[in-house]
């Protein structure tokens, strides 16, 4: 499902001293089968952007069109909408809520799909846990309360692909992790992304992690995308994004460094890409004995 | 959902009730409540009207924020308004307008209807003034300050204050996990809007049993960043802000002073709220 937005806004509050207008006329298009990054300040409208997604916050102006559903339409069916938008939000595992592991990740489905059958659900629920790399017959009767951290949010994320939706948006999927819980996280949505979900959204302010795993992406500041390409392209503008109060990655940060000296290094910003060109570039001027 | 109800609705500016200090306008609103029921005619209801549109004039606050206070109990005042004009009875005769079984609507009971209604409105817009002017961690640090006396019956009074300001502290925290849990669950397909009470009371399980997580470890967290800041309740301890009765409180309680006593003047020598029925009554 392609995501079109056009001139999208918002205003929290309306009509009171509180007023607040997080989106400003965003437009910005994401195709089916992409990973796409979302970047922005704490107060940007990214958040409130993707709670546009799945209709959690009601279109007010502007348009936006998910597949074939259009979100101004006021017939658009909403449920059915959410259960191919798939909604992960921060800290997701503050929302389990049920007394077993399957019991909550069923919670989606039979909010989805009232007529299934117990032991269809049953077996859905199985995959899910098992997608996300946790054992289901190890967790499936275990209280979510009982688990490790990451592994509740493992369930947490077996409860929203459970319905199979077609997108599925994470917000800070990888917040409060340590780096090798992050570094899962991430490899767990991109097998995701490979097969269970065709396109991929997180919201992030981690800089590498933006650049390490995104095909495209969009930058947000004060209500308003101010860029959308690919990470290799975003980066290249990194003057750009800290004079908007946004971080680069540690990529970025070394490439500055090095043409400051007068390198210049043409990378894609991966790490494995810049390790690699400057390597090169190392040995292309003698740097010695470098395997 | 949730963010249309305002708790704490403090009105940031500077005024002279601003200054005031919390345990004068604590005072204060307890002398205008007895003020309000003290006042038996319509001359000296007048009088503590003149005396809240003084008070809203030197608060600064916008009439109409004032004025919105009033309307979330609308309902209220209006229901006992309507009870109070057909079911009023007295031992003494009343002036009939009209009867029909046990309703009836009688001079008296307009009169009264209309004190009643007047006496809610002032009472509430009252009120009002003092939250809108007055920060909810003032608020507490005067009612502490005013039950001090109550420490000589082992009331634990800075505790009850400490309990009442963490309470105020996390409504709004509360609120906004309440909204986003909700919003995590609708994405999960979960209906709050339709259905009936059952269904929806069984709707609230998914939203009631995180949220009370999240307050459990909220409370934990913040015991233990309590005691790692060596808090051991009240003994020895001094205050950051420093409670002051200063000239504009001695000047808002002679007002005061003199508020109950015009009322009570005007009650004893201009007579009880029906004798204005004689102007309409032969």
């Amino acid at each position: 499902m392609r995501i079109v937005a056009k001139d999208l806004t918002y205003t929290y509050n309306p009509k009171s001293p509180f007023a607040s207008q997080a989106l400003k006329g965003v437009d910005i298009v994401i195709e089916e089968g992409e990973f796409f990054g979302i970047i922005g300040h704490t107060g940007s409208g990214k958040s409130t952007f993707v709670q546009h997604l799945n209709a959690l916050i009601k279109l007010t102006g502007g348009s936006l069109t998910v597949g074939d559903y259009d979100l101004s339409d006021k017939k658009c069916k909403f449920l059915e909408l959410r259960s191919k938008v798939g909604m992960v939000f921060q800290y997701p595992e503050y929302q389990l809520f049920a007394e077993t592991v399957e019991k909550d990740v069923m919670f989606g489905l039979k909010n989805f799909h009232k007529g299934m059958a117990e032991e269809e659900m049953k077996a859905a629920v199985k995959e899910a846990i098992g997608r996300v790399d946790l054992d289901y017959e190890d967790v499936k009767d275990k209280s979510p309360f009982e688990l490790s951290g990451g592994q509740r949010r493992r369930v947490a994320i077996a409860g929203v692909i459970v319905t199979r939706p077609e997108i599925l948006i994470l917000d800070e999927p990888a917040a409060g992790l340590d780096p090798l819980g992050k570094k899962e996280i991430m490899q767990l949505l991109h097998a995701i992304h490979g097969s269970w979900c065709k396109t991929v959204v997180i919201v992030s302010h981690d800089m590498d992690e933006i650049a390490e795993n995104c095909t495209r992406a969009a930058v947000f500041s004060e209500g308003k995308v101010v860029m959308e390409d690919t990470p290799a392209e975003i980066f290249k503008r990194s003057d750009e994004l800290i004079s908007l109060g946004l971080d680069i990655p540690v990529t970025a940060k070394c490439a500055r460094v090095m043409k400051e000296r007068g390198i210049e290094i043409d990378t894609d910003f991966t790490c494995d890409d810049f390790i690699a060109k400057t390597l090169a570039l190392w040995k292309g001027q003698g740097g010695g004995n470098a395997q | 959902m949730l963010n249309d109800v305002t708790f704490g609705q403090y009105y940031p500016t500077k005024s002279f009730v601003h200054n005031m200090d919390p345990r004068a306008k604590i005072v204060f609103i307890i002398a205008y409540i007895v003020a309000i029921f003290l006042a038996d005619n319509f001359f000296a209801l007048a009088a503590v009207t003149l005396f809240l549109i003084v008070a809203v004039l030197f608060s600064r606050v916008p009439f109409g924020r004032v004025l919105r206070s009033v309307k979330m109990i609308l309902f209220l005042i209006i229901f006992t308004a309507i009870l109070n004009l057909f079911f009023y009875s007295s031992s003494e005769e009343l002036h009939m307008i009209w009867e029909w079984k046990f309703i009836s609507v009688s001079w008296e009971a307009i009169i009264n209807m209309i004190f009643l209604a007047f006496r809610l409105f002032l009472l509430v817009m009252g009120t009002s003034i003092l939250t809108l002017t007055t920060t909810p961690v003032a608020l507490t640090d005067g009612i502490e300050s005013l039950l001090t006396p109550l420490k000589w019956i082992r009331l634990p009074v800075h505790e009850l204050a400490l309990i009442m300001s963490i309470a105020l502290r996390f409504i709004p925290t509360l609120m906004d996990e309440t909204n986003r849990i909700v919003a995590a669950q609708k994405a999960r397909g979960a209906n709050f809007e339709t259905g009936g009470l059952i269904k929806r009371a069984k709707a609230v399980v998914p939203i009631l049993i995180p949220l009370l997580v999240s307050a459990f470890r909220r409370a934990e967290d913040l015991g233990d960043a309590m005691d790692a800041r060596c808090y051991s309740g009240a003994k020895g301890r001094t205050k950051y802000k420093k409670l002051t009765f200063t000239w504009r409180d001695l000047i808002g309680l002679l007002l005061f002073a003199a508020l109950i006593a015009g009322v009570v003047l005007l009650n004893t020598y201009l007579g009880g709220k029906f004798e204005i029925i004689g102007y309409f009554v032969k």
